[in-house]
């Protein structure tokens, strides 16, 4: 009897093991068959010229240089404004917030600005940046947009970094003399680098791949030449997929698969930068 | 005094955090509340006219409700147990070595953009969903929520896997002891302790699909009407905000009505997200000795 028990407690477990496995085995396969795929398909047309030549024939001819150009320049936007802001409220947050109600309700509103849907994000750009104080369908209201969009993630990384130095060196420098804002400045801030250096480049790679917000905030899809200015139009690779793939009749399949490759390149390449910086920073702690 | 200044703008920015929350209500209010001069909220809720350029224009949001509905529902019954499952299988019996080569890709999966699987959706999957289930075409909420179950499943795992491998050792000991199997103790020990971390795994997935804008613009087909089946085209509220509002002249009925299902969208996902917030607070605090 009791033999017999345990043999079907046995066979239980080898089947639930089995299909937690299959599990596991199915979401791998899955991310790796899209990323593959995408690979495969789009290697067909991605070459040097596709980069760097302006797009011809309503995109179904050319590259897609001034789509590249526009995401750099929102990824760049976005890292100049959302970055220092991150860091100093990281900064307050773990160095001089005070244990009462108003941090518990900046930190509550981080938590919550992390789950705004982004097409909201978007509506709030076109509100206040667009409409408000006047700043059009340009690359400064969408950067700005995509930066609001990253302050939670900014401040969350900093914060973390900042708080993950022991606090015996702050306790060091104060008992030499240092102030507040000079440990800060000159102990813990480099100390905290890593963190922050992770949480900015990865605001980046969110800021390369949102489209929602610039949608709504106005990218262009096909514009003459290169924004000139923070108040000019601008292309952007997430925007160009969407519309190459949905919009324009007889787009050819490769240059379609050939933009979702260098979005992804471009995101991807930047996920894989920030994992990069952590594992290095952990392994320097030892 | 140069310190002071730094401190000051210190605290300052720190508060934005706050302004752009507040920020974000106040547009939506300022821009969404008008239309309820021009449709009562009763039949902004529950209307199914969804006429913004007829005169007079009609707008009634049922339709975008259901659909946002449907798809969540669709993503939500995908990607619960395949992500609590692989969960429970990368904390609790994973040889280390498989947990660290499978939690990379499920990172690269949450960083594909929302734009790339949609594309992924429209080219592959909803041909494969038309044949499949022999639809006039694939562009469905179906297809929609197979594909936004890949946006919630990187968070499910995380969260969930993390509310599993912070259940003390002590817990599973004890079990052993009492002489249970292994699947035993993930079973009635670990997946049990963990419940209100997996829940709140599960709130922040169907947050993230109820959000999701790009996926469902491209591949829920974008139909007018109430869906009574998740295979039908559908318009779930995001698809509806992007794809009205390029055409939405500035400060009309529609224009307003869109930022009013975007108020909608907000409240929603605010709640959902306070839940799970709540819930993974009440978790850690469980096991803190």
């Amino acid at each position: 009897m009791r033999t017999r028990s345990n043999l079907s407690r046995r066979i239980s477990q080898k089947t639930a093991f089995a299909v937690l496995l299959t599990a596991t085995i199915a979401v791998t396969a899955v991310s790796l068959f899209i990323i593959i795929h995408i690979v495969v398909r789009g290697a067909a047309i991605v070459d040097w010229d596709f980069l760097t030549q302006a797009p011809t024939q309503a995109g179904k001819a050319g590259g897609i240089f001034p789509a590249l150009v526009g995401t750099f320049y929102l990824m760049l936007g976005t890292l100049v404004i959302a970055l220092p802001i991150g860091v100093l409220a990281g900064i307050y947050l773990s160095e001089y917030a005070p244990k009462n109600r108003l941090t518990k309700v900046i930190n509550l509103a981080i938590v919550n600005l992390a789950g705004v849907p982004s097409i909201v994000y978007g509506l709030f750009g076109l509100g206040v940046f667009v409409l408000m104080l006047n700043f059009g369908m340009s690359l400064l209201a969408a950067s700005l947009t995509l930066a609001c969009q990253a302050l939670a993630m900014t401040i969350t990384t900093s914060r973390e970094a900042l708080i993950a130095v022991p606090a015996e060196y702050r306790a060091g420098s104060l008992a030499v003399g240092a102030t507040r804002w000079q440990t800060i400045r000159h102990l813990i801030l480099p100390q905290a680098r890593p963190g922050i250096v992770t949480g900015a480049v990865l605001a980046m790679s969110r800021a390369a791949g949102e489209t929602a917000p610039i949608l709504v905030v106005g990218a262009a899809f096909l514009m003459r030449g290169l924004p000139q200015s923070p108040f000019d139009r601008f292309m952007a690779l997430p925007y160009h997929l969407y519309t190459v793939a949905v919009h324009i009749p007889g787009m050819p399949e490769d240059t379609k698969w050939g933009v979702a490759l260098v979005l992804l390149a471009v995101v991807l390449s930047f996920n894989i930068l920030a994992t990069v910086v952590r594992l290095r920073a952990r392994k320097q702690r030892g | 005094m140069g310190e002071r200044v730094i401190e000051g703008g210190i605290f300052l920015a720190s508060l934005l955090a706050i302004v752009v929350l507040l920020g974000i209500v106040a547009v939506l209010l300022r821009q969404g509340l008008p239309i309820f001069a021009h449709t009562p909220p009763w039949e902004f809720l529950f209307g199914t006219k969804w006429y913004p350029v007829s005169e007079p224009p009609t707008f009634g949001t049922t339709t975008f409700f259901v659909a946002t509905i449907w798809v969540t529902v669709v993503a939500t019954v995908i990607a619960v147990p395949i992500g609590v499952a692989c969960a429970a299988y990368l904390a609790e019996v994973a040889p280390s070595s498989v947990r660290e080569s499978v939690k990379p890709v499920i990172e690269l999966l949450a960083g594909i953009p929302s734009v790339v699987i949609g594309f992924i959706g429209l080219l592959l999957l909803s041909p494969l969903v038309q044949s499949m289930f022999n639809l006039n075409t694939g562009l469905s909420g179906l297809a929609a929520g197979i594909m936004l179950s890949l946006m919630s499943l990187p968070i499910i795992v995380s969260v969930s896997e993390d509310a599993l491998r912070a259940i003390p050792d002590e817990f599973r000991q004890a079990a052993y002891a009492l002489g249970a199997t292994r699947w035993e103790v993930v079973r009635h020990v670990s997946i049990p302790a963990a419940l209100s971390g997996i829940s709140a795994a599960i709130m922040l997935g169907v947050g993230r699909a109820i959000g999701e804008t790009m996926t469902v613009l491209m591949i829920a087909g974008g139909a007018l009407a109430v869906p009574v089946s998740p295979t039908q085209p559908m318009m779930p509220m995001t698809a509806a905000i992007a794809s009205g509002i390029g055409n939405a002249v500035r400060g009309g009925p529609q224009y307003q009505a869109l930022f009013a299902i975007g108020l909608l969208l907000f409240l929603i996902t605010l709640a959902v997200n306070l839940i799970a917030d709540r819930v993974l607070e009440r978790q850690k605090r469980k096991f803190v000795r």
